[in-house]
């Protein structure tokens, strides 16, 4: 199957006194339709950035210093701004973890909702608000035509994900690019907006990205999984052959930090040690090495990301080889 | 150690409530108020960790915050050790908040951006009058040893750290004035995962070595498991169920516990299709609390009765420590 996204090679660095900070080092994956794959990794690994480029989103002093990002044939990174205008908002649109940010405090739901349609959409004024309407039953608010004249305080957190959730379905994209999308709600309104992203998904049979730094919410959602450390790739696997036989150290030592409802009562938590390393970008081995309880000299040179087993890919020497005993 | 058996409660609190006036509200006699805490009553045994789970706004922080006296009730009291905290004198007050400290969830704005660590740790020692100017850093050595930091860095400024390492700090100044109870406000949630277990470890094997007291209040519900001997779930502004926590996570009674328990992800892909109860709608103001069962608007078992009694929180079995406030399901288990 041909991929919908294919990136190739992305780097991205932030500029800064002419400086540059190398954030996003040479990653490459690409999206299938109708797949969800999750990025995950901890804060400041670079997975935030790596999706914001997708749609030229990048902060002014970030750039795209090499690579592509091709979606349906056509390098993103080529198209002038009009160009992309076409794409951003109708075949690729985002979902942002913070919702209050995201939408105008100063227009109703229905004054949002109906201007992205006519936008992308060609209709007029009454065919989008009905199409508007439609949307919002669609995501599960109920008072459609009432939640139209609202403003966007006038609805709670998991109320306003809902209408983020149903404003990115509006143009029927190809591919949603969900940034923590379910950080800010609370666990019994997380599995409202979890269940009801992987229904629209189904039904409209798009491509998911999914940014997160929570396992539970990978294992739930994702079809296929990458694990980012310090600007690069370590792990990419499908979801069930990741947490039944992670590779990485990185990748084990970060599924067994999370305590789990139903782990052994005696059970004491894996920590990693230390921090993440600041200034990576001049870290040529292992960028892990430091924290690594399975560290040998050889780690200290570059380390290849290489597919051992099919559709398996790992940044680890020792794993490659089957090095790392399985706990 | 926390011994069931043996166990003698530190603080006792009964009848609590707490409301706050609704900013802009309008002048005159029936003010708005949020409901923040509405009528809690629980015990907190020495040296076990007491766990407080619930969503936003159901008023988890806001005990905290009565317990060591940071805030007066509306109604109701906090005894420690006997003594009521709620209406004490300032100045007999300030000899018992030693006693009591607190870890914040949020250790950028709990530390003062301008002072080193070094007079982070010693302001409240010195202000508080238990340590000679000449064994201070000696004292903080020690304490900056206990939470796992070298010595070398207390020299530096808070924003020099990460915030795993703050979090430690924020830990090694409550460790200050040798309290006997802590109240750790969600000190892991704005951490990284491989952090977070860090910091569970460091709590955990702190209340070992020092013999101290917990209440664990957060949202996620794995963390809350880890260190907690028991556990209080809370559902706006009230507690609806309180149980040991081994048999809290095998035996959930209150809907409210069963629908959070299985809304929490887990990491395992395989279990994606298994049964759980998805709760509709959202969670209602605090400031217009439903009557009757406050949860009756969501609750897939809610009958007539819960939309109007108001259910008390009661032992499962008589005599029992598992309480839960659901009259519905504890008569169909007698059934």
């Amino acid at each position: 199957m041909q991929p919908l996204l294919k990136v190739e090679d992305l780097t991205i660095a932030f500029v800064e006194d002419n400086t540059r900070t190398y954030v996003v080092d040479k990653v490459n994956f690409s999206v299938k339709p109708g797949e969800v794959l999750s990025i995950v990794g901890e804060s400041g690994c670079g997975k935030s950035v790596t999706a914001l480029s997708i749609l030229g989103l990048l902060s002014p002093n970030a750039h795209v210093t090499n690579g592509s990002i091709i979606f349906e044939g056509k390098d993103l990174l080529n198209m002038n701004e009009k160009e992309i205008d076409r794409i951003r908002g109708s075949e690729v649109t985002m979902v942002f973890q913070d919702v209050m940010n995201s939408l105008n405090p100063v227009l109703t739901i229905g004054n949002q909702l109906t201007e992205t349609i006519r936008i992308h959409k060609g209709y007029d004024r009454k065919k989008a608000e009905e199409y508007a309407i439609e949307m919002i039953k669609k995501v599960g608010l109920p008072d459609a035509k009432a939640v139209m004249k609202k403003y966007p305080h006038m609805l709670s957190g998991g109320m306003q994900q809902r209408v983020m959730i149903a404003m990115a379905l509006a143009c029927e994209p190809k591919l949603i690019i969900a940034d923590e999308p379910t950080t800010a709600l609370d666990v019994t309104i997380q599995l409202q907006i979890m269940k009801l992203l992987v229904e629209l998904q189904k039904e409209f049979h798009m491509s998911i990205i999914l940014i997160t730094h929570d396992i539970g919410l990978v294992a739930e959602l994702a079809d296929r999984v990458i694990i980012m450390y310090a600007g690069q790739f370590m792990e990419e696997a499908s979801v069930y052959r990741l947490f039944d036989h992670p590779a990485h150290p990185y990748t084990r030592a970060l599924l067994e930090s999370v305590p789990c409802i139903y782990d052994d009562p005696n059970k004491i938590l894996a920590s990693i040690p230390g921090t993440v390393p600041e200034n990576y970008q001049d870290i040529e081995g292992c960028r892990f090495y430091g924290r690594c309880s399975y560290a040998v000299p050889a780690c200290k040179e570059a380390q290849i990301y290489s597919e051992f087993q099919e559709g398996h890919l790992v940044r680890c020497h020792r794993a490659e080889k089957g090095e790392i005993p399985f706990v | 150690m926390y011994n069931e058996e043996e166990r003698k409660p530190l603080v006792i609190v009964e009848g609590l409530k707490k409301y706050y006036p609704l900013r802009g509200s309008t002048i005159g006699k029936n003010k708005p108020v949020t409901h923040a805490v509405d009528g809690v009553d629980f015990e907190i045994f020495e040296g076990e960790t007491l766990g407080i789970v619930g969503e936003s706004g159901c008023g988890k922080s806001t005990i905290g915050r009565q317990i060591v006296a940071l805030e007066k009730p509306t109604s109701g009291r906090v005894l420690y050790q006997g003594e009521s905290i709620s209406d004490m004198s300032s100045g007999r007050l300030r000899k018992i908040r030693t006693q009591l400290q607190m870890v914040f969830q949020d250790s950028t704005s709990s530390l003062n951006p301008r002072k080193q660590v070094y007079d982070i740790l010693a302001a409240p020692m010195l202000y508080h009058g238990i340590i000679e100017k000449d064994k201070l850093d000696e004292e903080i050595n020690r304490l900056l040893d206990l939470v796992g930091l070298p010595k070398s860095m207390k020299h530096r400024y808070p924003h020099e750290f990460s915030g795993g390492q703050r979090q430690r700090i924020g830990i090694a100044k409550a460790l200050s004035v040798k309290p006997r109870l802590i109240v750790c406000d969600e000190p892991v949630s704005a951490l990284d995962v491989s952090v977070q277990a860090q910091i569970l470890n460091l709590l955990k094997q702190l209340q070992n070595e020092l013999k101290l007291t917990y209440v664990f209040i957060a949202h996620g519900l794995g963390a809350v498991r880890y260190v907690s001997n028991r556990i209080a779930i809370m559902y706006l502004g009230r507690i609806v169920e309180i149980a040991n926590t081994q048999e809290l996570f095998d035996d959930p009674i209150h809907p409210y516990t069963q629908a959070l328990f299985d809304a929490s992800p887990l990491p395992a892909p395989k279990l994606r299709g298994r049964q759980r109860i998805v709760l509709k709608g959202e969670i209602p103001s605090s400031v217009n609390p439903p009557k009757g069962c406050r949860f009756h608007t969501r609750c897939p078992y809610a009958i007539e009765s819960c939309r109007i009694d108001d259910p008390e929180l009661i032992p499962i079995k008589p005599g029992s420590d598992h309480k839960a406030a659901c009259p519905v399901i504890l008569a169909q288990r007698e059934a």
